[in-house]
């Protein structure tokens, strides 16, 4: 095994030691594992990363069995990206976590370790190279996310939390089974088999619906936006930024490299139901009450968006996509960080108490214009590089429909993003809250802000990035 | 001739668990109905994948324990969380995913005190 | 002579400023008034120094260039060529009076820090538009300035601004789509390609004829938004409810300029005008032109807002400009770009002395001009040499710049043009000589609320802006054939496209 396939162990044994740590420690200690847990395998990424950069991919196989009856890890560029959002929305997300749920207090054992776990599975789903152990991984992070969703202890959180249990264990079981016809076509589980022309219809059919539940694309969403907007601010950072896309990531890889070919008319298909996410979740966004409900329903619009890779499947197209999901991904959590202390200063995230907000928080304002600026694709921030990458590669492809597309998905989310503006910034203050609560300590906001400044700067310089997502997936034209 | 028998059973079974599922209001009527889903699925992972060799396969057994053991702790999770909502809220009912009355029956009783997500 | 380092760091140099200032408005809050007041003009200052040294060397033959690559073959490219110091000197000369004009006028407004945060923001969006060296950078800033003008026009937050915002926000971010999709297909077609006099496409017309002909009319149409072509214009009279100095600064310098900019910079460094001509475009283009100059004009004749006629003459003048480039040729080329400049003067003129009226004297509307001339005399005596030069009389400015379009339109063969020149002529003094009668012929009527009292260093700062930018007016006409007029640069850059 090389040095860097050990690494890979870190990315998923810390957190879930730390998770097992974390509960059974008194209070007093309990900080230092929480710090260890969070910041520790954020740092393992820099070596991989320098492994991915130079060799494309880092497998590690465990006790030299070899699939398909073994298990094997591998990480590549894709996987990088996602772990990178992974961690430094983790980092960011922090500070919030520690103010609501303080690690001193015997009650927020469980949180940490729930949070810990959430990590481990996402890292582990990223991290999969079977269908069998992504089941597994994905599993493990749906039920560390619907617990820490509950933290909330409010009838609407447990309620949302309920719904999205049900619903994804309905998706899951559709994964299942079309893993299951898989091996019955195929003899093997793994992720990545050459030499299969193509999957059998139903058996890719259902994998991907059971995905579709996870990652919440139209019509599949309903979950969604209750989740995220009655989740804990931090809960719902993390889960916008990384267990939505961990379950699209899984989707496309099943897509392209699973078999040699995917079939092309499902690829419109699909891009068509991507097509349809991405506008309805704009108008819905649009029409929302609550600031958190706005931003959920903006999530469901830019997984659809993300959905377009697969009409468009080329190199840039997935250097596009690929960028997105990082900028995409830092600007979310960096909304729903701003939303949070929004809450907690506001009393409540109700659109009509706004008005005002750029002189009370002016820093979670800023926030929200930055990222807002990434989810509209106005350059030069990170959301223009995916989207002019995915631009281009429509052109390429004489794709004139996704390109009218793509250009258009940026006005409709500069119509709720330019909403949101109006009313914090701009409209008069005579109905705002006037009872304002103690204000959270500032780090949670410049955390954000960090964020979404991250999200903008990636933009300017976005060849490290680009040069790693280089080598395409297979199956993609070039 | 039998499988074909086996994954008839399990399909209607499925589709079963996922109307209750979807349409009852009830937690206890969805959990029930998930796991009527999960036990059709064992059967049809146990009976689709091909033998080796006349012998059972191993590996879709594998799958299906480990199934089992995660389904077990889902539906202790899931009882769980029915469990506080119930002590919050009085009853154990969320909106159904699909409206009842869309397919010809009756409203849920608790159709109006159920908990969608309310806006806070 | 400068070092290459010099030569790179300039252009963003003069970009950046602006957004330093920005950044420290912001940061400073709104209570720190002197320091804004001093933050603001220090900028504004530096800045126009920096645009008059690189202009300087440009004279002399130097070449400014500063390259970024933002994408594997996408760069940012910012440079100095003859027409960037025209618009780039433009802005900065008309933003250092426009500050003091703004400081004055905002004496007791909430939210400055806000407002002048954004508008040093508005400043490096426009230099950097003025400055770009490529279409990707020209979009780019283009964009910027979108976003950094909306929180201006909704400044007062009242339910009219925030639906003129919203107006705003319709039309310009549409005509930035039509933008990005004409960028994209460009850039596929010809890849990343530089700002080149004559244009860069000539090669491809023979095989992408059509597709060519697409992108022009969407890069005309996603700069036409901004620069007023009719019909897409329905922003800017709902714009007016912004304070006077951000109507001064949109229909001046900053984003109606910058659209006519757009248009100059496709025609002339993109394509080339042949390359239009060759595409069957050049007399839709001046079609389109013409209509705006004419129905603008009328347009204008029937308001009786002040601002809103002053909003539809900026429609039908900044149509000269397109004009002027699409008939072609030396004579008329120069009187368009020239144009750029001189409509500005006198236009930002006509929006102070508006700004002035009705901030001290409630005045709104056209019929409560009446004898305006004797309470306000420098005002009104500011007002009318604008009002005088818009409709062209000489030795103003606006003379010089329709002499020109007419001597180039007859030169180009084009009667049909002078016919329109013309007829805008006889319609701009059917709309601002009753004005001129009403400040100074007619008996003063009633005002509407009393006067309104400010300082004398405010009045006296509102004052002396009109009155600089009025003196330009007359000044710049008489002495339009020194060396270093604007007119003598205009023919220098003129010359460099039309031989």
């Amino acid at each position: 095994m090389t040095p860097a396939a050990q690494l890979l162990i870190g990315l998923v044994f810390v957190p879930l030691s730390t998770a097992l740590v974390a509960v059974l420690l008194p209070p007093r200690r309990r900080r230092w594992a929480v710090v260890l847990g969070g910041l520790a395998w954020p740092c393992l990424l820099v070596p991989l990363s320098m492994a991915v950069a130079r060799e494309q991919s880092v497998v590690m196989v465990f006790g030299g069995w070899a699939p398909p009856l073994g298990i094997g890890w591998r990480l590549d560029a894709l996987g990088l990206v996602v772990l990178w959002v992974h961690a430094l929305a983790g980092i960011a997300a922090l500070p919030s976590a520690w103010r609501r749920f303080d690690p001193d207090l015997p009650e927020s054992g469980p949180f940490w370790s729930l949070w810990m776990i959430l990590a481990t599975g996402v890292n582990l789903a990223l991290l999969a190279a079977d269908l069998f152990n992504l089941y597994v991984a994905l599993e493990l992070t749906t039920l560390a996310a619907v617990a820490l969703i509950a933290t909330d202890d409010g009838i609407a959180a447990l309620a949302a939390a309920m719904r999205y249990l049900l619903l994804a264990v309905l998706g899951s079981l559709m994964y299942v089974l079309g893993v299951g016809l898989v091996y019955a076509q195929t003899g093997s589980l793994a992720m990545h088999q050459p030499g299969i022309e193509a999957l059998n219809n139903v058996a890719l059919v259902l994998m991907l619906t059971g995905l579709m539940v996870k990652a919440a694309i139209f019509p599949l969403h309903v979950w969604l936006p209750h989740a995220y907007s009655n989740a804990p601010g931090p809960v719902a950072a993390i889960m916008a930024a990384v267990v939505g896309k961990a379950a699209l990531v899984a989707f496309w890889r099943i897509w392209f490299e699973t078999a040699e070919a995917p079939p092309a008319q499902l690829a419109d298909f699909l891009g068509l139901i991507g097509a349809a996410a991405l506008v309805y979740g704009a108008i819905a966004a649009y029409l929302q009450p609550r600031l958190k409900m706005v931003i959920a329903y903006s999530s469901i619009s830019h997984f659809g968006f993300l959905l377009l890779l697969l009409p468009l499947a080329s190199q840039q197209a997935f250097q596009g996509a690929g960028f997105h999901l990082l900028a995409h991904g830092l600007a979310k959590a960096a909304m729903f960080l701003a939303a949070a202390n929004i809450v907690v200063v506001l009393g409540s995230d109700s659109i009509r108490h706004l008005p005002g907000l750029d002189k009370r928080m002016p820093l979670e304002a800023f926030t929200l214009a930055l990222a807002g600026v990434t989810l509209i694709g106005l350059p030069p921030s990170g959301g223009f590089t995916g989207k002019w990458m995915l631009l281009s590669a429509a052109w390429e492809t004489g794709g004139w429909f996704w390109l009218v597309l793509i250009v258009l998905s940026g006005l409709m989310s500069a119509a709720y993003v330019f909403r949101i503006l109006a009313l914090t910034c701009f409209h008069p203050a005579r109905r705002a809250v006037h009872h304002l609560h103690p204000r959270p300590p500032k780090i949670t906001s410049l955390a954000a802000l960090t964020l979404a400044l991250l999200a903008v700067v990636i933009g300017l310089y976005p060849h490290p990035v680009l040069d790693l997502l280089g080598a395409g997936m297979p199956g993609m034209v070039r | 001739m039998t499988s074909a028998v086996f994954v008839l059973v399990a399909a209607a079974i499925f589709g079963l668990g996922v109307h209750g599922l979807l349409v009852s209001a009830h937690i206890m009527r969805k959990l029930l109905a998930l796991n009527l889903m999960l036990s059709a699925l064992f059967l049809l992972l146990i009976v689709v994948p091909a033998t080796i060799d006349g012998r059972p396969d191993p590996v879709p057994q594998a799958l299906v324990l480990t199934g089992i053991v995660i389904a077990v702790s889902t539906t202790a999770f899931a009882l769980a969380l029915m469990v506080r909502l119930f002590r919050k809220q009085g009853h154990a009912s969320i909106h159904p995913d699909i409206d009842p009355r869309l397919l010809g029956r009756k409203a849920p009783s608790k159709a109006n005190k159920t908990a969608q997500g309310d806006d806070r | 002579m400068i070092s290459p380092w010099t030569t790179q760091i300039l252009p963003p140099a003069v970009v950046l400023v602006s957004t330093l200032a920005a950044i420290v408005i912001f940061v400073a809050g709104e209570a720190r008034q002197r320091l804004r007041i001093w933050v603001n003009l220090t900028a504004a200052l530096l800045k126009l120094l920096l645009v008059v040294w690189i202009g300087l060397e440009v004279l002399a033959g130097t070449t400014f260039m500063f390259r970024f690559e933002l994408l594997p073959g996408l760069e940012l490219i910012l440079h100095a060529d003859a027409l960037s110091i025209l618009f780039a000197s433009l802005s900065a000369v008309l933003w250092l009076v426009t500050t003091v004009y703004a400081i004055a006028y905002l004496e007791h407004s909430p939210n400055r820090a806000r407002f002048f945060g954004f508008f040093s923001l508005c400043v490096s969006a426009t230099m950097g538009i003025a400055m770009a060296g490529n279409l990707l950078t020209l979009f780019l800033f283009y964009e910027l300035l979108t976003l950094t003008t909306w929180p201006l026009v909704v400044h007062n937050g009242t339910p009219e601004a925030l639906a003129a915002g919203r107006s705003y926000l319709r039309y310009t971010l549409t005509g930035g789509v039509v933008l990005l999709t004409a960028l994209v297909w460009l850039y596929g077609l010809a890849g990343n390609a530089v700002f080149t006099p004559g244009g860069f496409l000539a090669p491809l017309a023979a095989e992408h004829g059509g597709a060519l002909t697409l992108i022009f009319v969407m890069l005309v149409a996603g700069f036409g938004v901004k620069a007023g072509l009719i019909p897409l214009h329905g922003w800017l009279p709902k714009a007016m409810v912004a304070p006077a100095p951000v109507s001064a600064l949109l229909h001046a310098v900053a984003v109606v300029k910058a659209g006519a900019f757009g248009i100059i910079r496709t025609v002339e460094d993109v394509y080339g005008l042949e390359l239009v001509a060759e595409l069957g475009m050049r007399l839709p283009l001046i079609t389109v032109a013409s209509w705006t100059i004419v129905i603008g004009s009328l347009l204008a004749l029937r308001e009786h807002h002040l601002k809103r006629r002053l909003a539809y003459s900026t429609v039908s003048q900044v149509s000269y400009i397109v004009l002027g480039i699409a008939v072609g040729g030396l004579l008329a080329t120069s009187g368009g770009m020239v144009h750029l400049v001189h409509q500005g003067l006198m236009k930002i003129t006509l929006f102070f002395c508006a700004g002035i009226f009705g901030l001290l004297l409630g005045v709104k509307r056209i019929d409560q001009l009446d004898g305006l001339g004797r309470r306000m005399p420098w005002v009104s005596g500011a007002f009318t040499v604008a009002a005088l030069g818009m409709i062209g009389l000489p030795p103003l400015v606006g003379f010089i710049s329709k002499w020109y379009l007419a001597s180039g339109a007859l030169a180009a063969g084009m009667p049909l043009v002078l016919a329109v020149l013309i007829t805008s002529a006889l319609l701009n003094a059917a709309y601002f000589l009753p004005l001129v009668r009403r400040l100074w012929l007619n008996p003063p009527g009633t005002l509407v609320e009393a006067p309104i009292e400010i300082g004398r260093l405010p009045r006296l700062a509102l004052m002396s802006s009109a009155v600089a930018t009025a003196a330009l007016v007359v000044v710049l006409g008489v002495l339009a054939a020194h060396p270093l007029s604007p007119l003598n640069w205009v023919v220098k850059i003129a010359q460099g496209y039309a031989p």
